[in-house]
């Protein structure tokens, strides 16, 4: 355990850490937020809907996309979603909790060649399939495993 | 009829006269009492493991299991065999002592027979005689240690940090241990434990940047040969138990990451790779099958006392799985023949531990009594006489959660009751005193507070749907390991082959059948959310017992099983 990493990197703050991601090139900074936020999808309220207005509508099933998610959650408020794409040129990367009352939880574009690789929290509400969606080459791609969502306690 | 404890004795006394063993010496000498636990020595690595002991420093009685159903791949597999099945897949003699060790068959009188299992100071001898015979031998605690009697909780698990480095613990993982918070494990590491003993968990990590808690592995030399000894905490510590007291760590069953670190331990010489394992059996399992390269899964958490490993494909071979039973009335002793940098055989026996049939090891003895002395008057407080059989272990309402429920109905002036589904606490004969230790045995948590909450018809439904899940989903990694929360006040219908949701039905509050949406008052314990407030349960439960004097046998509220049929998970 690196105690004086996380001793560092506390006190300098998320600000800083987002600052350092801004300054590396990685994000512009007027795009941060907002500047291609797509009402529509975000606010669609079943997984089919939301995967289509997030132009993920016919997305067939591949094993080329790779989840890890845990089998339970440890808190529903923020479940681990780690994602990686193996397909070639792939632009974009969205996950949804089938469940949720709005599924679509983030799409996040994958630019300049950049390693489409996704690692992020959503909110769960109950069990649900937790789906991943990939768009490269113009086509669209989807996998997805169940997240269970337990009230606690009671155990051992 | 009630019955005191002098009257109760003479019963015995008479039943004694007419012919029943009593004695437990006397018994075993009828069959192979001098050399019970004499075990040739085999191969040239040795590995001893006990787990789950839940602080039990004392011979105590522990009832196993009538019910403890599988389904799905576990359906009529070890360790979901109880009773005749488990006894007629294991080949062992009915009527025997390994029968009352292994099974729940005629358990009063049995338990009177051989006397009481486990206890420290036993252990330990016992400890010493295979390490005599097998040079370099490990000792694994598989966890649960720190936890489940009132000295262990008084004391923030001391007494038992002591009791194990006494004993020669060489490495151990944890899951109960978590419950003393985070502060007080780190302190007892890096304090009592530094040098002496590994603590180890690969699954742990933080929930920041995903840094290692603890180490993942530790390699030991074995009479020269390298055994990796791979830690495996309980997977769901921060769900199954209260989340705050280990706020900045991470669990999971990663067997992703197990993978990793086999094939890291390997790299670096290993010549043998151990998980010691808080899975539970079931994960045990499925983990032995899809990660490759581990000699044997040592495993603990569902308190199974498994006679022999299970043996597991996986692509890289085969995996042994076993599983050491719980509260210290079992020893399991891995011999590994190694040749070549392979194991080329094995043996294994998981040896139960009779108090009367070994000497207790002086030195132990002096620790535990040490320990103890503060607390010897309070801990025997006598609360009651029991006329019946009490214990816990089973997959639905044990005789001592029924005296929990009935406990906090009467106290709490409650419609229902709620009881955690633990799987610890250890067993009373039909005569024996209930004291504040016995109490203590089935409670003694850092997070006791009884509570009495307004809930509806259609949430009290969620809460055992959601419970039950996670006993009967058909996918082990899914699953908790704790038995179904204990319910008093309600009848209900369990269906086992449906899914989650509707499984339990036909719930019933006093003849009625159960509203969804009218308001009941619903008694609990052990609350996971933070700063909960109330009484104890250890409290409530003593105010009963000394009002009540004498325990009549407990009717337990069970459930009718529903698609059980051909099932050898029950008796």
């Amino acid at each position: 355990m690196n105690q004086l990493r996380r001793t560092f990197l506390k006190s300098s703050g998320m600000a800083g850490a987002v600052m350092v991601a801004i300054g590396a090139g990685l994000l512009k900074s007027g795009e941060v937020m907002a500047a291609t936020w797509n009402k529509l999808a975000f606010t669609s309220n079943n997984i089919a809907d939301a995967m289509k207005n997030a132009n993920y509508g016919g997305a067939t099933e591949s094993k080329d996309i790779v989840i890890t998610v845990p089998d339970i959650a440890e808190n529903g408020a923020s479940v681990p979603v780690e994602v990686t794409s193996n397909i070639p040129g792939t632009t974009s990367i969205a996950i949804f909790v089938e469940k949720n009352i709005t599924p679509l939880a983030a799409d996040f574009e994958i630019s300049n060649g950049a390693e489409p690789y996704i690692y992020t929290f959503v909110k769960m509400g109950q069990t649900s399939q937790v789906r991943v969606a990939v768009r490269a080459g113009g086509k669209a791609y989807t996998v997805s495993k169940e997240v269970k969502v337990t009230i606690g306690g009671c155990g051992g | 009829m009630s019955m005191n404890r002098r009257e109760f004795m003479q019963i015995l006394a008479v039943a004694s006269a007419a012919g029943f063993a009593l004695n437990s010496r006397q018994a075993l000498s009828q069959g192979n009492a001098g050399n019970f636990y004499d075990l040739p020595a085999f191969g040239n690595v040795s590995l001893m493991h006990f787990t789950d002991c839940h602080a039990q420093l004392q011979p105590i009685y522990f009832r196993e299991p009538n019910v403890n159903i599988g389904l799905g791949d576990s359906l009529n597999r070890p360790p979901h065999l109880v009773g005749e099945k488990l006894l007629k897949s294991f080949g062992i003699r009915p009527g025997s002592v390994e029968a009352h060790a292994f099974t729940y068959l005629d358990f009063d009188k049995a338990a009177r027979t051989y006397g009481k299992v486990g206890g420290f100071a036993h252990l330990s001898t016992l400890v010493k005689k295979i390490r005599a015979s097998r040079p370099g031998a490990l000792l694994l605690d598989g966890g649960d240690t720190w936890q489940g009697s009132a000295t262990a909780l008084w004391t923030k698990g001391q007494d038992m940090v002591d009791a194990c480095k006494l004993l020669g613990v060489d490495v151990m993982t944890g899951h109960w241990e978590f419950t003393l918070g985070a502060e007080r494990v780190q302190q007892i590491i890096d304090n009592d434990f530094k040098g002496k003993l590994d603590f180890v968990a690969q699954n742990i990590k933080t929930n920041d940047f995903g840094d290692p808690v603890f180490p993942h592995y530790v390699i030991k030399q074995i009479q020269g040969i390298p055994v990796a000894i791979i830690g495996q905490a309980f997977p769901y510590t921060p769900i199954a138990n209260p989340r705050h007291m280990i706020p900045d760590w991470s669990f999971g069953i990663q067997d992703d990451h197990m993978q990793e670190v086999v094939n890291t331990a390997r790299a670096k010489g290993a010549q043998v790779v151990v998980v010691l394992s808080h899975n539970g059996m079931d994960v045990d399992l499925k983990m032995a099958s899809r990660v490759s390269g581990i000699d044997a899964i040592m495993g603990g958490h569902t308190h199974d006392g498994i006679p022999a490993p299970s043996i597991v494909k996986n692509p890289g071979g085969q995996t042994l799985v076993t599983n050491a039973g719980s509260n210290g009335k079992f020893l399991g002793v891995l011999d590994l023949d190694v040749k070549g940098g392979k194991v080329a055989g094995f043996k294994y026996k998981l040896m139960p531990v009779f108090a009367n049939l070994i000497e207790p090891d002086a030195d132990m003895a002096a620790l535990i009594k040490k320990v103890r002395a503060p607390y010897e008057a309070k801990l025997a407080e006598k609360l009651a006489i029991t006329e019946g059989t009490l214990y816990r272990r089973g997959n639905f309402n044990g005789t001592f959660d029924q005296l929990i429920l009935d406990a906090m109905m009467e106290v709490k002036g409650a419609d229902a009751a709620f009881s955690p589904g633990f799987r610890w606490g250890t067993s009373l004969l039909p005569g024996q005193t209930i004291t504040l230790e016995h109490l203590m045995d089935q409670t003694a948590i850092t997070y006791p507070q009884t509570t009495l909450n307004e809930m509806t018809g259609a949430t009290i439904k969620d809460i055992m749907e959601d419970v039950c899940d996670n006993l009967f989903n058909p996918d082990p990694y899914k699953q908790q390991g704790g038995d179904m929360v204990r319910v008093g006040g309600i009848s209900y219908t369990c269906d086992l082959q449906q899914g989650m949701g509707k499984r339990i039905n036909n719930m019933m509050l006093k003849g009625k059948p159960l509203d969804p949406n009218k308001t009941y008052k619903v008694a609990g314990w052990a609350p996971v959310a933070e700063g909960a407030t109330g009484e104890p349960i250890w409290d409530v439960v003593a105010s009963y017992l000394r009002d009540k004097k004498v325990i009549s046998p407990r009717k337990l509220n069970l459930p009718k099983l529903i698609g059980i049929k051909g099932n050898d998970g029950i008796a």
